[in-house]
């Protein structure tokens, strides 16, 4: 048994009532696993399920409810230290989702606040933050010039009193990797919220989260990002020109293979409407990200370990040149 | 997972998973007296070796689960049970939301609850022990779950952990009691189970309504004092798994205990000081 029974509840929620005890007891526990327990929490309300799953539901529902509190309230904490600069803040990822009251933030847990802002703005935006209360989380010289080279971000930053932290992007993948979104584009077109706050542009906004998922790392909780994308496509896909415009932008940021898989696979796991020739047709290696996503067992455990083992391999060689792993992997074994 | 067993403590099930049969065992010997469920459980934990090689050979037992601590040390398969117990605090501590949390032990009479919380080793554990030998019924030694809508101390009866005197100290007051195996060389000492009786397991599902607070202390000179308001609430925040992450109605509901229910603090040298403060408070409360 795989996830794929998690994924057939989430999009077809009256599945749920056909389970029996031993079903539920698999279901809740791999959405523990996959952290979907919120969404499954939303996308079961209102249906007669039994006593107990409602029970451990009903606590996912309040823990991302306090969740969405929290980053909404960050958000505005980080607002307030950027705003004087006048620098505008792009949301991104979870906090634009409920900052934007967006479906795909409904029930979903939040972590870190991830913001994105112009690359010329980067020291004073840190600087600013550092004002505000936020410190250093990684004192590591190697890893903070490590991250100031190669990544997408400011090393982490963590709020003294709130014990919160916040990841400033200037792009949205690693510098180091084979592909370079045009950060600068991502920016002219981000959407405003209100004064100061900002999101991607819808397609943007999708794109990101297909780079996230394919470009950088090993796809672990990999199914909730691609239910972002399922829950990003169902919402925005109904404006006129959402397709070719993704398309458009898919190439502009060196792309498009990337949304095409998630389309392709978005669809196969959760019967996403998606657009057959930005999907294209389907792909030898998507058999192994399906048996990468779904890697879950009925006690919510991780399974498939080679497979696993190969995507973590594989997202550190999409993430850097060869000579520069050996060197990464040299200095990190050295420190054991 | 090769063994899985289900235990149902007070409003709670979980279903536990390992993969060796000897914690099960054991903690199927402990729980023996407790319903076993049948139902979905609230919790699924997991007893894993983190290698394949480490299920035999100096096998250590890792704590995983619903939640999981991401740098939880992991304990040897001697103390397998330890594990097992740790693993379900740890669901608790981490996933509970219908209720507020207080690291706290319980008991009752006639109809009204005491509320004893402190660090390790303020005697807490040894002290709810012993008034339920004398006639108090038992709720809890480690959880005490406040709910928010009506105020009331929901029990959470586990196997009362008793740690390296206190171990001697019950054998001798409650000979009859029901004990565990002695886990020698714990992290934390030695440590050995004791059952709940009859009738704290019997009324497991029954909340009581909170009359006092007391914070104990042993190994201390003879002392009482009442603590204020203030005091109280910081310390119960303090003592609380869930407080932060129940927003709102953690507040509203510790807000609500605290200025509805005295508290007191208590030193004391030795147990049987400790419940002669204890009595002396219970007696003069209106």
């Amino acid at each position: 048994m795989d996830a794929r029974l998690l994924t057939r509840v989430l999009t077809e929620p009256r599945y749920a009532l056909t389970l029996d005890t031993r079903g539920w007891t698999a279901l809740l526990a791999m959405a523990h696993g996959e952290r979907l327990s919120g969404s499954l929490a939303v996308r079961l309300n209102g249906l007669a399920i039994p006593e107990t799953a409602k029970e451990v539901l009903e606590a996912a529902r309040v823990s991302a409810e306090e969740s969405r509190t929290a980053a909404l309230w960050e958000t505005e904490m980080t607002r307030r230290a950027l705003a004087p600069l006048g620098i505008p803040v792009i949301l991104l990822k979870g906090a634009a989702f409920v900052a934007a009251g967006l479906d795909a933030g409904r029930g979903r847990m939040i972590g870190d606040l991830d913001i994105l802002v112009s690359r010329d703005r980067l020291n004073e935006a840190e600087a600013a933050l550092l004002a505000a209360g936020w410190e250093w989380v990684k004192p590591d010289p190697y890893d903070d010039d490590y991250y100031r080279e190669h990544m997408h971000e400011l090393p982490p930053l963590i709020h003294r009193e709130r014990d919160r932290m916040i990841d400033v992007h200037h792009t949205i993948l690693p510098l180091t990797a084979r592909v370079r979104p045009d950060a600068a584009a991502l920016i002219a077109e981000a959407v405003v919220l209100r004064d100061g706050l900002f999101t991607l542009s819808p397609q943007d906004m999708l794109i990101h989260a297909a780079a996230h998922l394919f470009a950088d790392g090993d796809l672990a909780g990999g199914l909730r990002n691609l239910w972002d994308i399922d829950r990003l496509i169902r919402e925005h896909s109904s404006a006129p020109d959402y397709w070719s415009k993704l398309a458009e932008r898919a190439r502009l940021h060196g792309l498009v293979s990337h949304v095409s898989r998630a389309l392709r696979l978005t669809h196969h796991l959760f019967d996403t409407p998606v657009d057959a020739f930005l999907a294209y047709e389907a792909r030898r290696g998507d058999v192994f990200y399906l048996g990468r996503l779904l890697a879950r067992n009925r006690w919510g455990q991780e399974t498939r370990k080679l497979l696993r083992l190969a995507f973590y391999v594989r997202s550190h060689w999409i993430r850097m040149q060869p000579l520069m792993l050996a060197k990464h992997l040299w200095v990190k074994w050295r420190r054991g | 997972m090769r063994h899985s067993t289900s235990i149902s403590v007070g409003p709670r099930t979980f279903r536990i998973g390992s993969d060796w049969r000897a914690p099960l065992r054991a903690l199927e010997a402990i729980y023996e007296d407790y319903p076993t469920p049948s139902d979905i459980p609230h919790f699924t934990v997991r007893l894993e070796s983190d290698r394949w090689l480490r299920r035999f050979v100096r096998p250590s037992v890792s704590i995983r689960g619903d939640y999981t601590l991401p740098d939880a040390l992991p304990v040897s398969l001697a103390h397998g049970l330890i594990a097992a117990e740790m693993a379900m605090n740890l669901q608790m501590a981490l996933g509970e939301r219908r209720f507020l949390l207080l690291h706290a032990a319980t008991v009752e009479r006639d109809g009204r609850a005491l509320i004893l919380t402190g660090e390790s080793g303020s005697g807490k554990s040894t002290l709810s022990a012993l008034l339920m030998t004398k006639g108090w019924r038992f709720l809890g030694d480690e959880f005490a779950l406040i709910d928010p809508l009506t105020g009331l101390a929901h029990p959470f009866p586990r196997p009362i952990s008793l740690k390296n005197a206190a171990i001697g100290v019950m054998e001798t007051a409650y000979p009859k009691g029901k004990f565990g195996p002695l886990l020698e060389g714990t992290p934390k000492g030695d440590i050995r189970h004791l059952v709940p009786n009859a009738r704290a397991l019997a009324a497991m599902r029954e909340p009581a309504k909170p009359a006092a607070i007391l914070f104990p202390s042993f190994g201390l000179p003879k002392a009482q004092r009442e603590v204020g308001q203030g005091e109280v609430f910081v310390r119960l925040t303090q003592a609380s798994t869930n407080y932060t992450a129940l927003g709102e109605s953690g507040f509203n509901a510790l807000t609500n205990l605290v200025t509805t229910v005295p508290a007191h603090a208590i030193d004391y040298p030795d147990t049987a000081t400790g419940l002669k403060l204890v009595e002396q408070i219970w007696q003069g409360l209106a």
